[in-house]
């Protein structure tokens, strides 16, 4: 990223990033997986690895993955949540490599929900 | 049952944003509090919405953090520090390690934040070494913000310079108290000296210093944003916003946890937590791990707030909640925290030294089952002793453990030292581990598997143990198919 000199520009960087964010949750499936220390002990790598090879193999080309810190939810880790386009995320534990490519072949390709779903038990403060 | 009792704010970008990525944390208003702050107000506007939002230390002593900054902003120095603690050495707690790997730039902007308020240039973080993960995004974090002209010389040209590095702790826990910090940051040994002067006033090489916990920092963005009232607006009357707890122990849903101040105890370990596993009843949560106390069943009626906490025994602490169920003997529990500080006391007075070491001799003496009744007067004076005279908080609150399970489970300390029992089935040398003649088939498993061969029986005939022999190791229980071996 260049350089930032003013409030102005911060400004409009933000702007552009919210609406490729915006963008991309309407056209796209995000898969978001959590790798804090925790959730890569418990297997987020391979989780996301597997996520990725089960995606390219079922042809599945409007996927964006990304990582991200702790979900919170230790008991069951691994986590990841998934966006389907204009929906809002469903967040999925317990995951291994098998439970992974499932959820690539029943959720993302077919909407299908799959294994264990992890309820959203807080409100976030979004600034 | 209601699944929103939980408020993130400081967590509120903890599994929702790349913390690799500074992009991320710009599309969620990253770094707009300090643009704001540094091109559009002055330092006193910043410390003024931290005292109207009434924001209190979150690393365990609860100073309100507006207050610190006015002590560290009123003083005139060439150099001043703005420092994170992020120490985290209670053993079960691990909040500080998801905000830095979850969020690390919301830390890094409120450090910026914060020397812009009080006038300082330089911001250190002091973090455990075992944090790799924590300390790689934390790097990260601070490069691309620097890259970005977010730290460095004269940020969005506002003419205010900030840039931070990191020093690298050992992981001792007496290093997480401040004065032992800046020691250690100073590169001599980690030991407290006496307050005053309190690091506001002069800290790290001997400069106006503020010291905050990462949980602290990492609300401050949102509070610039959102303004001091939306954030007074929640909690409790004295305790304002939220605190994340790690929930550990004997609870089902174990995880991070936000709330709001407030909440009562019996919400987080039945709402939240789901309860104690295998329908066990709940016995106590300690809070403030091992400065801190237990709470029981009969407080979960009790809001948590930092005033609530202290006035039941505990303290709020750093968020660590170790559950326990009916099968924890508290005896025990205390006997577990006296060891690890007796392990982590530096040594420099003689209260928390050596008054450590003959707390624990104590404990352990009353679950061998050689306790005698005048144990319990000297436990309680030496307890109290240690917390009058130690010279830094690690000492003065190491009795707590100790000071609370003897006021809320004293028939268990009565039951060790008078009865020779463990109520709950823990301390092995005051069990019996035994068969029930009516449920024993003689099946011979159980002597089979005894490590000291100490079960006799025929087959097909009740077995017995040689109660002299038995190390009480419990492998007969597990192995036995008709639940005829109990502990008593
Ligand atoms: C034995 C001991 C250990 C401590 N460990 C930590 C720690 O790991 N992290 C922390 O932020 N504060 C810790 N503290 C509290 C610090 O001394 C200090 O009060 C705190 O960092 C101030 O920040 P705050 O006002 O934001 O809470 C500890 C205190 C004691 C007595
Ligand atoms: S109270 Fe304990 S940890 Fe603190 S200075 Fe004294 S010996 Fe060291
Ligand atoms: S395993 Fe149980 S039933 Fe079998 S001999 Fe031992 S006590 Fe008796
Ligand atoms: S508890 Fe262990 S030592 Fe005692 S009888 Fe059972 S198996 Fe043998």
């Amino acid at each position: 990223m260049p350089k930032i000199t003013s409030i102005a520009e911060l400004k409009k960087i933000q702007g552009e990033i919210k609406a490729k964010k915006a963008a991309a949750a309407k056209d796209k499936i995000v898969v978001n997986v959590s790798l804090a220390t925790c959730s890569i002990a418990s297997g987020g790598k391979t989780v996301l690895a597997a996520m990725k090879d089960e995606a390219a193999k079922q042809g599945i080309n409007n996927v964006e993955f990304m990582m991200s810190g702790c979900m919170t939810y230790c008991h069951s880790e691994p986590t990841v949540a998934v966006a389907l386009p204009g929906k809002d995320a469903v967040l999925f534990g317990n995951l291994d490599e098998a439970g992974a490519r499932l959820l690539v072949e029943k959720y993302l390709k077919n909407g299908e929900v799959v294994g264990k779903v992890i309820p959203i038990n807080y409100t976030r403060v979004e600034l | 049952m209601d699944l929103k009792k939980q408020l993130r704010i400081a967590t509120r970008n903890c599994g929702f944003i790349d913390p690799e990525c500074i992009e991320d944390y710009i599309g969620v208003r990253g770094y707009e509090a300090l643009a704001t702050a540094i091109t559009a107000g002055t330092p006193a506007d910043v410390i003024d919405v931290m005292k109207k939002s009434g924001l209190r230390g979150r690393g365990g002593g609860g100073f309100p953090t507006g207050t610190k900054w006015g002590f560290a902003a009123a003083n005139t120095a060439d150099q001043k520090y703005v420092v994170m603690n992020a120490d985290e050495g209670d053993p079960g707690a691990f909040m500080d390690r998801a905000v830095l790997e979850g969020d690390p730039h919301s830390t890094v902007e409120a450090m910026a934040i914060c020397g812009y308020a009080i006038g300082a240039s330089i911001g250190v973080v002091y973090i455990r070494a075992e944090y790799p993960l924590a300390i790689k995004r934390l790097v990260k974090a601070i490069d691309d913000a620097r890259a970005s002209g977010l730290l460095g010389k004269n940020i969005l040209g506002s003419g205010f310079d900030f840039d931070i590095e990191l020093k690298y702790g050992a992981g001792a826990f007496v290093c997480g108290e401040e004065t032992g910090l800046i020691r250690s940051m100073e590169g001599q040994r980690g030991e407290p000296y006496t307050k005053p002067p309190f690091p506001a006033n002069s800290g790290y090489w001997g400069k106006p210093t503020i010291v905050n916990n990462v949980e602290t920092f990492a609300n401050i963005p949102a509070i610039m944003v959102k303004g001091s009232d939306w954030f007074s607006s929640i909690g409790t009357e004295k305790s304002k916003g939220t605190k994340v707890f790690a929930l550990a122990g004997k609870i089902v849903n174990v995880g991070l946890i936000e709330v709001p101040m407030g909440i009562t105890l019996g919400e987080i370990i039945f709402e939240i937590g789901g309860g104690c596993p295998d329908g066990k009843k709940f016995k106590a949560v300690q809070t403030g791990g091992p400065s801190g106390g237990a709470l029981t069943f009969k407080d979960v009626d009790v809001p948590i707030d930092y005033d609530n906490l202290i006035a039941k025994g505990s303290m709020m602490g750093s968020g660590g909640m170790v559950v326990m169920d009916e099968d924890n003997c508290m005896v025990d529990v205390a006997k577990f925290f006296l060891d690890f500080t007796m392990d982590e006391t530096c040594g420099k007075c003689t209260p928390c030294r050596i008054g450590s070491k003959r707390l624990y001799e104590l404990l352990e003496k009353i679950t061998l089952g050689n306790g005698v009744p005048a144990d319990l007067d000297k436990l309680k004076m030496l307890a109290t002793t240690i917390k009058d005279t130690a010279l830094c908080g690690l000492g003065q609150t190491m009795p707590n453990p100790v000071l609370s399970t003897m006021a809320t489970f004293a028939d268990e300390y009565r039951a060790h030292i008078y009865d020779k029992k463990c109520p709950s089935g823990v301390c092995a040398n005051l069990l019996e581990i035994v068969i029930v003649p009516e449920k024993c088939i003689g099946c011979t498993l159980c002597a089979r598997v005894c490590p000291v061969n100490c079960i006799a029986g025929k087959v097909k005939e009740v077995h017995v143990i040689d109660q002299a022999a038995c190390i009480k190791c419990g492998a007969c229980i597990d192995k036995c198919k008709f639940e005829a071996i109990v502990k008593q």
